[in-house]
Formats: C-alpha cells, structure tokens, sequence
C-alpha cells in the first residue's frame, strides 16, 4: 500500500511543479533557510499557548517545506520515512480499539492547539476537516480520501490496526510529506483519544460503517 | 451604481451575520451557495459602502498634529493624493522608506511622515472590533474602491521587490507547528475543500486572482471589513502559529507572493466573504 500511495506522491509532485511555471521565469533571488527563519522571528510573537518555538522545523518539516521546484532526493525520503516510522509508539496493552461516540466528537472537533484555544480543553482531530467518514456528515472537506466504511471495507486484521494506528500516530511514516497531521507524534491526541477515533473506524456499530 | 445602505437594510445585514455564523456551525449549505443567495437578497449592497464612506473622509480631512490631510501629502505610488488605481499596483518598493509596501504599512508611513502621528498612534486598533473601529480598515475600504475594476500591474522591477516574492514563497510553502501546516496545506490544490469551504490553490494565476481581487472584503460572519492582513494572519492562526505581527516582513512578503501570482487580474473589491 505504501507503494502505491507513493508513486500517486510524486505524480502529485510532478503536476505541482508544472503549475508552478508561473512562479519560474520571475528569477527571483533565493532566500535561503537561514534568512527565512530571521524574517519569520522578526514576524511573529507568541500569544496564548503558540510561543516562537512553534517556529521551530524538526527534520521531517523542513524537508518538507521545499517549493515543488525543488523535489526531494530518494535518500532524503528515506530519512523522513526512518525518523517518523522510530516515532510511532503502539499501544502498550495491545488494545487498539475505544469508543466510536467520543471518536466521532474528537473527529468533529476543529479546535486545539490555535492561539485562540483553551490549552486545558483537549485537542480536536478535526477528521471531517479532510474526509468523508460518517455518511450522515455531509459537511466534509476533500483534502484526503473519503474513509466511509473504511473498517467494513478493510477488516478488523492486526496489520490493518497497526497500519491504521501508524497512520493517524504519524502520518509521514507510511507517506512522506503526507499533509496529514503527525496526531501521535506531536502530541496531539493522547493515546486514548487515538483509541476511539480508531474505533469510528473500525468498529462495526460505528456510522462509519453503517 | 450602488444604492446607498439605509438603515432598513443594514439591519437585514446584521441579521444575515448572524444566519451565517449559525450555519457555519450547522454546515448545511456551501458558503458560496449562501453567498450568493445575500447577492440574491441584497443585489449590489455591501456594508462595506460604511467603511467606505468613513475612509474617505479620513484620507480628506486635516488631521494629526501637522493637522494635514493624507489627500495632500500622501503617495500611494502613483504620485501625492493619487488614490485612482494606486490599490491595483501594490505592493511595491518606495525609495523613500526603502522597502516594499503594502497599501497598509504605506498608510502607516503617511500617517506618521505626513500627518505626525506616532506608529503606535496609527497602529492601534489595527483590526476593529465592534465600536472600536479602525482607521486602517476604513482607509483601506475607501483606497481599494478607488481601484475596484482596475487590472493589477505590481511593479517587479527592484530586487526588493524580487526578494520579497521569494520570501513570500519559501513562508507559503513552510511546514511548522504541532499540525505540520504551511500555506500549500491548504492551498497548493485545485478543486478541495476544508469541510465546505473551498480552498482556492493560490500557487496558480486562477486561483490567486480569484481570491487576491475579492479582498479586502467585508466579512458576513464577523459583521467587519478585513484586509489582506486580516485574512493572512488568521491563517497563520489556523495553522497554529504564534500571532503575526502587523505590517511584519512575513506579512507584506506573502502579500507579495499572492498580488504578483494575481497579476494582471483585475481588482472587484472590496468584497463579500463568508
Ligand atoms: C489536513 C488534512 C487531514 C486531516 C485533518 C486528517 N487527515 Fe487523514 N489523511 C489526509 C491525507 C491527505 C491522507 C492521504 C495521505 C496519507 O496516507 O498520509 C490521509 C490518510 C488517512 C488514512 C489512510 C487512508 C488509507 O486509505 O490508507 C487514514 C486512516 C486517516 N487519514 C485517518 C484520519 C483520522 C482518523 C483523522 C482525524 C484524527 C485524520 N485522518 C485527519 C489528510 C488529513
Ligand atoms: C488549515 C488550512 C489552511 C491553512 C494552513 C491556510 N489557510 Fe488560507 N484559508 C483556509 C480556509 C478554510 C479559507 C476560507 C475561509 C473562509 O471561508 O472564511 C482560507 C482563505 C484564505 C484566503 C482568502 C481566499 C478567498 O478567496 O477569499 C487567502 C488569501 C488565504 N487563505 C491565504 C492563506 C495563506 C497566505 C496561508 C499561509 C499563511 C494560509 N491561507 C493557510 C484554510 C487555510
């Protein structure tokens, strides 16, 4: 699977740099990372809970952050896969499943982590921001694939709980620059919270599967 | 023409605000779907015709403690008290401040230059809210009318100008944060959508134009009229970064990257959002 999701990657690549043409014939000057990141510390300041440290790349951001002018070397795709694949902790206890109804609420909730929020209320996963699950939730967004029926589609097999659990811990493991959120990783949702929207998933009352 | 906004119909404004920020909670419609039915409603009303009208006085009256009205001393870049299509060619480098300028952070030089008000003085009260309404906002609602159905040409002759497009550049497409988002995230695809709300692809001339050219806009949920500045920093809110600074390199670089990729575009605002 991964495979296959990667070559769809750099076909994406491809056609990002086509469109960016546009951008091709100005012959801008460069701006290296050194005077991007002086002009975004002279830009910001920390407010609520997003001090200047969320300025700050790890690896895996900063090697995804290149304009599509610049593609990725394979080596420097094997690092992103090596350093978020470490990332990934499974649940101690083995259990990979909670409840689908705070699942739902947690893929419902938009909120957590903005400046704007309340850092003691947990964080949302804002699921339905990118994809159709619930049929009965007409108000999804398109940036990724519709998971409707994705556990009566998928089955319930340990790989397929390791793969999923993977996938919504950190992202990037299995799709290098995937522009979902690293949920696990950066401390988004708590292991709990990852439990349940893995139950909206997979479990068979859940309306995911429905 | 417009029709003047009376009274009656600011108040069936005020109710549209709330019926939308309603069913942003509901979802039940596309925003554009319900755009277009406050154009149905409405025809060529925008309440921004209020920020309008207050903008131009401020750009004509005396004021500050040189007591000197901005009409008088204040170039937009296409000469002093030329307001008639300045908008459309904006950003761009002043020599005089030597540095790219968008129409806001040029406000400010004129304000602080020509009129003697202090930065803080100009800046306060950036973004309005409410009673507290912002002098900025209202300039700037007057100024971009005064380009409305213009054809953007944003000067790219200076390496400044040259060095801002390509910060703005590396800034759209920089991962940070705890949701790993940049500017692409969002906006480098054509056709998607967050929820219901589509997401222009603002690396391409369609989607930026179609975008850049509808701002600065007045805002149905909010019940204010917002700048570029407005709409770029709650961005960067979404994408759980730190507050940007009002008038920052960030700010007028990205700016710069969006106005020179809707170049050529021509201006329709200020316009109607969400
Ligand atoms: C910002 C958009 C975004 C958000 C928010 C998001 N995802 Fe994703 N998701 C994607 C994209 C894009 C992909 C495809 C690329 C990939 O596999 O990483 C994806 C892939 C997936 C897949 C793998 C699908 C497959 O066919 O193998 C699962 C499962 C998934 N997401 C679950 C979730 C869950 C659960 C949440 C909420 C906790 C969530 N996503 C939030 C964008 C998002
Ligand atoms: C998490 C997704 C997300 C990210 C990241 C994001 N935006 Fe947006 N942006 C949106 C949404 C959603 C809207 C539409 C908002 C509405 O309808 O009120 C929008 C609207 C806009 C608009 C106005 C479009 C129009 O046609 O009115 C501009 C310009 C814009 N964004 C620029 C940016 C820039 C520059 C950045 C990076 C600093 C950025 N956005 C980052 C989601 C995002």
């Amino acid at each position: 699977m991964p495979q296959r999701k990667f070559s769809l990657l750099l076909a994406l690549a491809t056609t990002l740099a086509a469109c960016s043409a546009l951008a091709k014939d100005k012959a801008s000057p460069a701006a290296g990372p050194a005077a991007v990141k002086q002009a975004l510390l002279a830009s910001f300041e920390a407010k609520g809970q997003a001090g200047l440290d969320r300025l700050d790349q790890d690896e895996t951001q900063a090697l995804c952050s290149r304009d599509p002018d610049h593609p990725l070397s394979s080596d420097e795709v094997q690092k992103i896969v090596s350093a978020n694949t470490a990332a990934i902790r499974y649940p101690a206890d083995g259990r990979y499943l909670g409840d689908w109804r705070e699942g739902e609420k947690i893929a419902q909730t938009g909120t957590g982590k903005q400046f704007s929020d309340d850092p003691a209320k947990p964080a949302g996963g804002n699921c339905y921001a990118c994809h159709q699950l619930a049929k009965g939730e007409i108000a999804y967004g398109t940036l990724g694939p519709s998971l409707y029926r994705y556990g009566k589609l998928r089955g319930q097999g340990e790989a397929m709980l390791k793969y999923t659990w993977g996938k919504i811990y950190d992202a990037e493991a299995s799709m290098p620059c995937s522009i979902m959120p690293r949920f696990g990783h950066k401390g988004i949702l708590t292991e709990q919270q990852i439990r349940d929207v893995m139950a909206l998933l997979f479990d068979p009352q859940s309306p995911v599967n429905q | 023409m417009k029709r003047k906004l009376t009274a009656a119909r600011s108040l069936l404004w005020a109710l549209a605000a709330v019926t939308v920020a309603g069913s942003a909670v509901a979802q039940s419609s596309s925003p554009e779907d319900e755009i277009a039915q406050y154009r149905a409603m409405f025809g060529d009303d925008n309440p921004a015709e209020l920020w309008q009208t207050r903008g131009e006085a401020l750009w004509k009256q005396p004021r500050g403690p040189k007591n000197v009205a901005l009409a008088q001393v204040c170039d937009l870049g296409l000469g002093v008290g030329v307001a008639a299509g300045a908008y459309a060619q904006l950003p761009r480098y002043f020599s005089d401040t030597g540095q790219v300028q968008d129409l806001e952070s040029r406000l400010v030089t004129c304000m602080v230059r020509g009129q003697g008000f202090t930065e803080p003085e100009a800046i306060q009260q950036h973004f309005g809210k409410g009673d507290a309404k912002s002098d900025l906002e209202a300039l700037s609602a007057y100024l971009v009318a005064q380009s409305d159905g213009k054809p953007m040409h944003v000067p790219f002759d200076r390496p400044e100008e040259r060095a801002a497009y390509e910060l703005g550049k590396q800034v759209f497409f920089y991962r940070a944060g705890t949701h790993d988002f940049s500017c692409a995230t969002c906006h480098s695809q054509t056709g998607k959508r967050i929820r219901l709300q589509i997401l222009p692809n603002l690396t391409t001339a369609e989607g930026a134009t179609a975008a850049y050219t509808t701002w600065p806009a007045y805002r149905i949920s909010e019940g204010e009229f917002r700048t570029m500045e407005w709409r770029i920093q709650d961005c960067f809110r979404q994408q759980r970064l730190p507050q940007l600074k009002y008038l920052s390199p960030v700010a007028i670089a990205l700016t710069e990257y969006l106005a020179r990729n809707a170049d050529g575009g021509v201006i329709k605002a200020p316009g109607l959002k969400r």
